[in-house]
């Protein structure tokens, strides 16, 4: 299908849409510009009604049915108004699609938790990150007919982080160990994507609360290696991995002597900058380490 | 340290009941340690994750219940995704959290009643509602 310029104002696609509780509070940033990119590109996301949160965690115990019961919920309800279900936080897609999955697959689980949520679901929800709507629905050939202004020479590192990829025969996302999806989204606003060998490591996750030390190490590390690969910013997809790398860059600066700092900046925020969003809506001031110098010395406020 | 191997002892009570919960044969761990290599948090464990679960299968139940290693996985899946055996070593360490935790006693690693405030107001849902999961019964 030919996606040209002009058509994005004549397609009018829209998408279920389910924020999740960071999203709706201290992520304000990734959900408020995804929101106002997806205006721009001609599709709508319309919000999930009556959401909850999905558990922020894909229970790992064969026997942890409980645990699936909130993103089974969430499922069943987007059936009800549609047949996807997109996301823009990585742990959410990984709990909603994981559990998708095990529904679609497990006729036993399947019976247990439908009796259990007393709805009746069979695993027939698609469950989409917003970055596969970016490429497979909207195409970055037609974002970058859009673009307003030039991110040329900006060069961004894209830390995928986990939970987009993993496990990948279920998530069925991207390559286990090189994925691309992140880079061509990069090309498509004319970053400069910065390859660099800790882009699918784990940034501590839940360890911030488990074990701060060590998530701090885990976030130096990834931060490090972006930089010595020459990356000016971060781009991240998760309100958790950007806590860890974002908001913990105090406790690293406390540690680490002569650590220069980097912005992390969510994808959803660089897309409204090429875009052309007006840059207040982009509500970079929620971001800990300011990105809008940098954006300032590119040219680009 | 010297131990004694028997048909009953690798075939202990508490590696059965780490396989039940996790759906995991221990027994195909071969021990090649591609899962303590990628681990992004082993530099912080006391036992690499293989070793944890060769420990398991020789009966050393104290030695792993009292390490940290599965209080460190963070669950980020890597050891899943490059196990050659096909293990799903995340579900092991899981599985050994949820030992402790499913105790009557109730041992939560995290008191969540000792979160300062200022943490709280900090810290984002994500991590918090993840880290409850992980840490208290």
């Amino acid at each position: 299908m030919d996606r040209d310029r002009s058509s994005l104002r004549e397609r009018h696609m829209e998408f279920l849409y389910f924020p999740g509780c960071t999203l709706n509070t201290k992520a304000q940033n990734l959900d408020e510009a995804g929101r106002g990119c997806a205006k721009v590109l001609g599709f709508e996301l319309k919000e999930l009604s009556n959401w909850t949160c999905c558990g922020a965690t894909f229970p790992l115990a064969k026997d942890d049915i409980m645990a699936l019961a909130p993103p089974a919920r969430l499922l069943a309800r987007a059936k009800e108004e549609g047949s996807t279900l997109t996301t823009l936080c990585s742990v959410c897609f990984n709990v909603i699609k994981r559990t998708n999955q095990l529904i679609k697959g497990d006729e036993e689980k399947r019976e247990k938790i439908n009796t259990f949520i007393e709805m009746n679901y069979q695993g027939d929800v698609q469950v989409l990150h917003y970055l596969e709507i970016l490429k497979r629905e909207v195409g970055f050939d037609t974002m970058k007919g859009a673009l307003k202004r030039n991110l040329q020479g900006m060069k961004v590192a894209p830390f995928y982080g986990c939970m987009l990829l993993r496990p990948f025969e279920e998530m069925e996302f991207d390559d286990k160990e090189a994925p691309k999806i992140f880079e061509e989204f990069l090309d498509a606003i004319n970053c400069e994507p910065v390859d660099f060998p800790y882009k699918i490591e784990c940034c501590g996750a839940f360890q911030s609360v488990g074990a701060p030390e060590v998530a701090v190490e885990c976030a130096y590390a990834i931060l490090n290696s972006a930089l010595r690969n020459g990356a000016e910013a971060v781009t991240t997809t998760c309100p958790l991995c950007q806590f860890n790398i974002d908001n913990m860059q105090r406790e690293i600066h406390q540690r680490y002597n002569g650590f220069p700092g980097i912005p992390i900046i969510y994808f959803t925020q660089l897309l409204g900058v090429a875009l052309g969003l007006p840059v207040e809506t982009l509500e970079f001031h929620r971001n800990d380490v300011d990105p809008r110098p940098l954006l300032k010395k590119k040219g680009l406020l | 340290m010297k131990i004694e191997i028997s048909r009953g002892k690798v075939h202990n009570a508490f590696a059965q009941k780490v396989e039940e919960i996790s759906g995991q044969n221990l027994f195909a761990c071969y021990q090649c340690g591609n899962c303590t290599a990628g681990c992004p948090v082993s530099f912080a464990m006391d036992l690499g994750p293989h070793q944890v679960i060769r420990y398991s299968l020789l009966g050393l139940e104290e030695e792993v219940l009292e390490c940290n290693t599965f209080w460190m996985c963070a669950s980020c899946l890597q050891c899943t995704s490059r196990c050659p055996k096909g293990l799903d070593i995340a579900r092991i360490m899981e599985a050994i959290r949820l030992v402790i935790l499913r105790r009557k006693e109730r041992l939560d690693r995290l008191e969540v009643a000792e979160l300062s405030d200022e943490f709280l107001e900090r810290i984002p849902q994500i991590a918090l509602i993840s880290g409850f999961r992980k840490f208290t019964s």
